[in-house]
């Protein structure tokens, strides 16, 4: 993995997160949307939290395609759920809302799952196996 | 009756997510390093090539479904038992059908991460 490879992985983060709470915030200050109500989806639209959120989320898209393309899906999607905990300190720092210790023990969970994903290989098809390797070192 | 359209709601919702996540996958990989491809053929034919790849759409289709689908359950059910049963079975998924139809090598790390990051959802979305 080299250093534009993380950073595409960190884009995937950001974009997504920002994203979502950009949106969060430009829906608690539109009007309410109901079945009976749809036509308030034009106004948010018009709200400028969510403009920037959507295209946070063109942006994120974009970088979980370019991600796609370099490394394995079960690399990509773990190694994103950090943006989770992302969303929790945006929620706690920007949103000013309370996390239980329960919160806190879900973050402690993803952070050990990312933990795990990153230390090992983002593409693994292209490996060769275990006993090819052995071939390769007996034939030299 | 209530609770089978639920349940038949998130498994819609985590099976669409599950497709649209391996057909894009599927479809990055065919293409191949997007930065690679951009270096060497330019930004217009980049943007070429991901227009005329028809499993992209098929994943951006199902993505689709799935985000409806959840907006279906989201008005049968609570948040709390659609948000963490779709994100939690959705990771569980995703590892099964990059294992079956992408042929990944999920090794028994991916596996635990995929099981740290699945429990870890479901406490953050269920508090």
């Amino acid at each position: 993995m080299t250093l534009r490879k993380y950073l595409v992985i960190l884009s995937v983060v950001l974009f997504g997160s920002f994203g979502d709470a950009f949106l969060a915030r430009g829906m608690q200050h539109s009007r309410s949307i109901d079945i009976h109500h749809l036509g308030n989806v034009f106004w948010a639209l018009a709200n400028p939290f969510v403009i920037i959120g959507i295209f946070s989320l063109f942006g994120f898209m974009a970088s979980y395609m370019t991600a796609l393309s370099f490394a394995d899906l079960t690399y990509v999607l773990p190694a994103t759920a950090i943006s989770y905990v992302v969303m929790v300190l945006l929620s706690i720092f920007w949103l000013h809302e309370h996390v239980s210790p329960q919160r806190w023990a879900g973050v402690a969970f993803i952070v050990i799952g990312v933990g795990l994903v990153a230390g090992g290989p983002s593409r693994t098809e292209d490996l060769p196996a275990p006993s090819d390797c052995k071939n390769q070192v007996e034939s030299a | 009756m209530r609770t089978f359209y639920t349940w038949a709601c998130i498994f819609t919702t985590v099976f669409a997510a599950a497709a649209g996540d391996v057909l894009v996958a599927l479809a990055m990989r065919r293409i191949g390093d997007l930065g690679a491809f951009r270096r060497r053929h330019g930004f217009f034919a980049v943007m070429a090539r991901l227009l005329s790849s028809g499993v992209l759409f098929g994943g951006v289709f199902f993505m689709a479904v799935a985000f409806f689908s959840n907006l279906i359950g989201l008005s049968w059910a609570d948040l709390s038992v659609v948000g963490p049963a779709s994100a939690a079975l959705t990771f569980v998924a995703n590892a099964l059908g990059a294992k079956f139809f992408l042929h990944e090598n999920v090794d028994r790390r991916r596996w635990f991460a995929t099981i740290f990051v699945c429990c870890g959802v479901l406490l953050l979305t269920r508090s």
